[in-house]
């Protein structure tokens, strides 16, 4: 027996035991994923995961640390899948070995590894790869679009010419760009109509994607993985801003539901704001952190420059989560009454 | 129906509590030897008062309290003093204490027992008496229960609590002693009653010991007593004294104050059952109920007599022969003991034999991913992990600023940790570090308050003599001066020349002396700045404790106090994995 030092009754959470929950939250996503845009994302996936493997392996080697708990302990795969799921699913092979090795390398060990990195590791490897490849990390293909997985295999290697009829963009560029390109003339809600792109609530298909997400988010709430505050406080975020300004002009402005099922929304809230390691730790630290970051997202969503905003978002607050939870501390046991 | 309350946090490790409970409480066989460490409770040590070679009778007193928060020792039964001697502690250091070496005779003779009534008595006899019978907290706080028994002047006492949770896994030794001598536990209680005079009398018992709760309950109606026995949710540690007070009042006592400041008062059941037994039938604290279990052949409970080495205790239960160990308490907040020969002491609640398959070994320590698992089940809603990191990087006073000594170490945070890191090893190697400092700090004031008062003095006496000097120079000029006066009479104005050479004596012995000042203020300057450099780095929270936290952290640290500090089992500095 270990005497070192009490409690010596554990139980029997590990690390591993969490990363693989939040593995496991990611299926039905993926699932909706397959279903609807084909088995071409697995292979990203299977990319990435390799990359990040050997990329974790290399960084241990380098850094004299044991493989042994920290290859299995499952926090590379994540980071592997998110990013995986969060860029185009016919983006170039080199692009998401890119973004990936980016983020296992520079946003993982660089800063000192597993619970050490202040920023996440996959939203860095967004933000880098569509800074660095903003036309690449655009194009997404329409859920309508027959292709077979051969075609698309030869997409991502490199084998058959990008054309723009099959990569276009995802439903909020769609929408952004259709914005632009009429002026006012059209409003929000006949571009919707469009159920080609847009599907019945947020873009043909994602809505299924995202829907998929939030499954999985809640399971993983219901398991204690993740606490609600980080992720309701996102989706509120974004949905007061939208539902405020598509009140104000819905000619302009998508409707809050278009805004929680389209792009990176439901990932972000239930698998990025609740990365522990990058957010806020106290309860009112996180509802800070998931409100800031859906609100901004909204910003960079519809006014700026950018197909999505999640990414910069998340980043941004991650910089102030240190921040957040030094002035969040809750009142502890007895301390909770200030006249004591 | 009382209402009940909730207190957050809190973990529900499996109990292992139905192993121990099947056979009644047993009667530990004498041992060959006893060792009775004189030292068992928070408070002064109790002086010896026997020496080797003498006879003693079961229940004699061989250690005298030593000031008032002290209990004493008793022989726990008849025969010889053998030794006085050094002899390892029950403590995990294995570090040794006095403790005085008896060789029973076998006759278990009593020493003459003197009963009082309580309800005649002042109630500072009836403290006395507890403190004389060495009744102490038989929790595992072992604080002298007479400490415990005087209300605040300032506010009246609303509730006495009674813990009778017993929330550690494995731990049965309240649960029988309260289904076996509930009235015995109820008449105690009835002596804390009325020396505390509160309003209501509270026993809160964990909801998985239905046998215990009704055995309370049909007590309490037997003689009388409105004690209202309630049944708490089984979640570890309802049995902590706070958390119980928490569920049953509803009142948070916060770690800057005594229960008492918010009308509440607790002690645990056991110890109402020697303060019974003390009373009514002027035995002192010589045995106490022991869980033996874990990887035994015969779980069960044993009233042993204090002082029975390990070795010959374990016998009883007839440990496996995988066994690897043996840990006194509970699973979550006891510790291994360190050889066989460790005696059994008034906080020994539970021995468990431990083997590979009980207790596996612990998986690696990881870096802290900051899930915030820890924080979920704090008890007293601290954030582990916060601390973790300072702890780490021995950033001692931010620890405290994050309120380190508010950790009670009941060891859930490292229950859930999913890095499997020993935060409360952590915790403790900053407590240790904190009060190692805060001692070292002390001793340097008291030594900076020695120099300065050496100094102070030495210029005093200096000044003193160049006082002299100069009267004496002074007297002499003026001597000389009148002497001039009388030799030159009638020449002008002696006099102010005279006392122009008596104030300039002075002035003239001023330099050297101006020096050695302004050397020894500037010594006085930098040692003041040295001191405020030392303020500003020292932890603060320190300075402010009060009784009641020094009280607390006395508790915490009652079993390794004699022991060197426990360093964490990674190096600090190294900050990454
Ligand atoms: S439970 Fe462990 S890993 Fe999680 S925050 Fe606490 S110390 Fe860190
Ligand atoms: S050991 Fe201390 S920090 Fe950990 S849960 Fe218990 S009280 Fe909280």
């Amino acid at each position: 027996m270990d005497f070192s030092t009490p409690p010596y009754l554990l139980n029997n959470a590990s690390v591993q035991r969490v990363m693989l929950q939040v593995l496991a939250a990611l299926l039905p996503g993926i699932g909706a994923y397959v279903w609807i845009f084909g088995p071409i994302v697995l292979v990203q996936i299977a990319l990435a995961t390799a990359t990040a493997l050997a990329a974790e392996a290399a960084m241990l080697r380098l850094r004299e640390k044991p493989l042994a708990p920290f290859l299995t302990d499952g926090s590379a795969v994540v980071t592997a899948w998110l990013i995986a799921l969060a860029f185009p699913p016919l983006a170039p092979w080199w692009l998401i070995v890119t973004g990936t090795l980016f983020a296992v390398v520079i946003a993982k060990h660089l800063y000192g590894g597993l619970g050490q990195n202040p920023f996440n590791p996959a939203m860095i490897a967004f933000a880098v790869c569509i800074v660095s490849f903003p036309a690449l990390m655009s194009q997404w293909p329409p859920a309508a679009l027959d292709l077979g997985f051969a075609e698309q295999a030869r997409i991502v290697f490199g084998l058959a010419p990008r054309v723009d009829a099959i990569v276009g963009a995802t439903p909020l560029d769609a929408l952004k760009t259709g914005l632009k390109l009429e002026e006012g003339r059209v409003g929000v809600s006949q571009l919707l109509d469009n159920r080609e792109v847009f599907g019945a609530v947020a873009g043909r298909g994602w809505e299924w994607v995202t829907a998929g997400y939030l499954l999985g988010g809640l399971w993983l709430w219901r398991r204690g993985v993740v606490s609600w505050h980080a992720p309701l406080a996102f989706l509120a975020g974004l949905s007061l801003l939208a539902g405020g300004l598509w009140l104000y002009d819905p000619a302009q402005f998508a409707d809050p539901l278009f805004h929680l099922f389209s792009g990176g929304a439901m990932l972000g809230a239930w698998f990025i704001v609740t990365d522990p390691v990058s957010g806020c730790t106290t309860p009112k630290g996180k509802l800070i952190f998931g409100f800031s970051a859906g609100a901004l997202a909204y910003v960079i969503r519809v006014f700026g420059g950018y197909p999505d905003g999640v990414a910069f978002a998340v980043l941004l607050l991650n910089l102030c989560a240190p921040l957040i939870d030094v002035y969040t501390q809750p009142a502890i046991f007895g301390m909770k009454d200030k006249s004591r | 129906m009382l209402q009940l309350f909730k207190f957050k946090g809190g973990v529900k490790p499996q109990t292992n509590k139905t192993q121990s409970v099947g056979e009644p409480i047993g009667v530990a066989p004498l041992p060959s030897r006893l060792f009775v460490p004189l030292h068992q409770s928070i408070g002064g040590t109790p002086r010896p008062l026997v020496a080797a070679g003498e006879r003693v009778l079961k229940g004699q007193l061989i250690g005298g309290a030593d000031g008032w928060i002290s209990a004493a020792v008793h022989a726990p039964t008849s025969g010889t003093v053998r030794a006085v001697a050094e002899h390892v502690a029950a403590h995990p250091s294995g570090l040794t204490t006095l403790s005085v070496e008896i060789e029973p005779d076998g006759r278990d003779e009593w020493i003459e027992r003197t009963p009082i009534d309580h309800g005649a008595l002042a109630p500072e006899r009836v403290r006395e008496r507890l403190r004389e019978a060495g009744v102490v907290g038989l929790g595992g706080a072992v604080f002298p229960t007479h400490g415990k028994l005087t209300a605040s002047k300032t506010v009246p006492m609303e509730e006495l609590v009674i813990n009778g949770a017993e929330c550690e896994p494995y731990i049965t030794c309240d649960d029988l002693l309260m289904r076996e001598r509930a009235e015995e536990i109820v008449r105690g209680v009835g002596v804390f009653r009325d020396l505390l005079q509160p309003k209501r009398v509270l026993i809160g018992i964990e909801d998985n010991k239905p046998e215990a709760v009704a055995a309370l309950q049909a007590a309490a109606a037997k003689l009388g007593e409105n004690f209202a026995v309630v049944a708490v949710p089984t979640r570890y540690p309802a049995g902590g004294a706070k958390q119980l007070i928490r569920v049953l009042t509803g009142k948070e006592v916060p770690s800057t104050k005594r229960s008492t400041d918010l009308g509440v008062q607790c002690f645990n059941v056991a110890t109402a059952y020697t303060a019974w037994r003390a009373v009514a039938h002027g035995e002192p604290v010589v045995s106490r109920i022991v869980t033996l279990t874990g990887n035994v052949e015969r779980p069960r409970n044993w009233e042993a007599l204090l002082g029975t080495p390990l070795a010959e205790f374990v016998a009883l239960g007839g440990p496996k022969p995988d066994t690897d160990g043996y840990l006194m308490g509970g699973p979550m907040m006891g510790f291994a003991m360190p050889t066989m020969d460790a005696p059994l002491v008034k906080a020994t609640n539970c021995i468990i034999a431990s083997s590979p398959a009980l207790f596996p070994p612990k998986a690696p320590e990881m870096p802290c991913i900051r899930c915030g698992e820890c924080a979920k089940v704090c008890p007293h809603e601290l954030q582990p992990f916060e601390l973790y990191w300072f702890a780490r990087a021995k950033n001692f006073g931010k620890t405290q600023e994050y309120h380190i000594f508010d950790c009670i170490e009941c060891g859930c945070c490292s229950f859930v940790c999913p890095s499997r890191i020993p935060l409360v090893q952590y915790f403790r190697f900053a407590k240790s570090e904190i009060w190692a400092r805060e001692k070292e700090k002390n001793a340097a004031d008291q030594a900076k308050a020695r120099f300065e008062w050496k100094t102070a003095r030495e210029e005093r006496e200096k000044a003193e003599k160049a006082e002299k000097l100069a009267k004496a120079a002074a007297a002499q000029a003026a001597k000389k001066a009148a002497e001039a006066a009388a030799a030159a009479a009638g020449e002008a104005a002696p006099a102010p020349a005279a006392a122009e050479a008596a104030t300039n004596v002075p002035a003239a012995t001023n330099p050297p002396l101006d020096a050695e000042a302004a050397k020894k203020a500037a010594i006085a300057a930098a040692l003041e700045r040295a001191r405020a450099q030392r303020a500003a780095v020292e932890p603060k929270n320190v300075d402010r404790l009060t009784p009641a936290q020094q009280k607390d952290i006395a508790e915490v640290d009652a079993r390794r106090q004699q022991a060197g500090i426990e360093a964490p089992p990674t190096a600090p500095e190294e900050s990454q994995p």
